[in-house]
């Protein structure tokens, strides 16, 4: 005989609530990141890095801009699943392991929003 | 502390190339994280004003910092293609041993190629100007 409530067994979700939509998320962000990462490092190599100004052009055009705020988000979130997992792996103890994922987390956001506002000062400038 | 062996036992299987493609996929992909956190920097480096971005320029273009940004390149390289090899395995291809075996050759060729060309590409992009400006 089963424990599990019907609507436990329809919605398939494991003990932790969240069924398989940590790994789904990691290959969605991972497909997404590859035309972005291509796209991104094949323009960037063809300017001159310590051209201030043309720098600053390039990446104030519109469509630029959204494509280098949906990489940052993208990356960020990839990279934030990913060290997840990592942390959760290697380190076994309990109070270090917390405060790793919260710090970890704290810097992905930070991060994020930090290129996302970055590119939008350079969108209007 | 609880004394009993924990599985798995890592200890007991032959060591096989295979494995250190395993853990690398994992090392490069912190590491590429360390360089998202590097990518964000610079674009509020940029964001802030000439001032503030030619002083990451000259960190950036520094031996130290061209190390970590050769460094990076392997990284997400590496992390790029083996990424597509493991998104291959989740759809049921490549997983016989022979397979696996020859796809990470492959990957190993592929990252240290195409981290030679873009380095070699970036050297031109990251140069400063020749008459200095």
């Amino acid at each position: 005989m089963s424990l599990r409530t019907p609507l436990g067994k329809v919605l398939g979700r494991g003990s932790a609530g969240d069924g398989t939509s940590h790994w789904w998320v990691q290959r969605v962000t991972a497909i997404a990141l590859i035309p972005l990462t291509l796209w991104f490092v094949i323009s960037i190599l063809g300017k001159s890095l310590h051209h201030y100004a043309a720098m600053v052009a390039w990446i104030g055009q519109p469509w630029v801009a959204v494509f280098t705020i949906l990489l940052a988000i993208t990356l960020s979130w990839h990279s934030w699943l990913g060290v997840q997992v990592v942390i959760e792996d290697y380190v076994h103890g309990k109070g270090g392991k917390t405060v790793l994922l919260l710090l970890s987390t704290f810097l992905h956001f930070a991060a994020a929003v930090a290129a996302i506002f970055a590119v939008l000062i350079l969108a209007r400038s | 502390m609880n004394q009993r062996p924990l599985s798995p036992h890592l200890g007991v299987y032959k060591f096989t190339y295979t494995m250190t493609l395993s853990i690398l996929h994992r090392i490069t992909g912190v590491a590429s994280s360390v360089g998202f956190l590097v990518f964000a920097w610079w674009l509020m480096a940029l964001a802030s004003g000439p001032n503030s971005y030619e002083t990451a320029m000259r960190y950036l273009s520094s031996p130290l910092g061209k190390l970590l940004l050769v460094g990076f390149t392997f990284s997400f390289v590496y992390h790029f293609c083996n990424g597509i090899r493991h998104m291959v395995w989740d759809t049921g291809r490549g997983l016989e041993r022979a397979q696996a075996r020859r796809s990470g050759w492959f990957v190993i060729v592929a990252a240290l190629v195409l981290t030679a060309l873009l380095v070699w590409i970036g050297c031109a992009a990251i140069a400063p100007p020749a008459g200095g400006s």
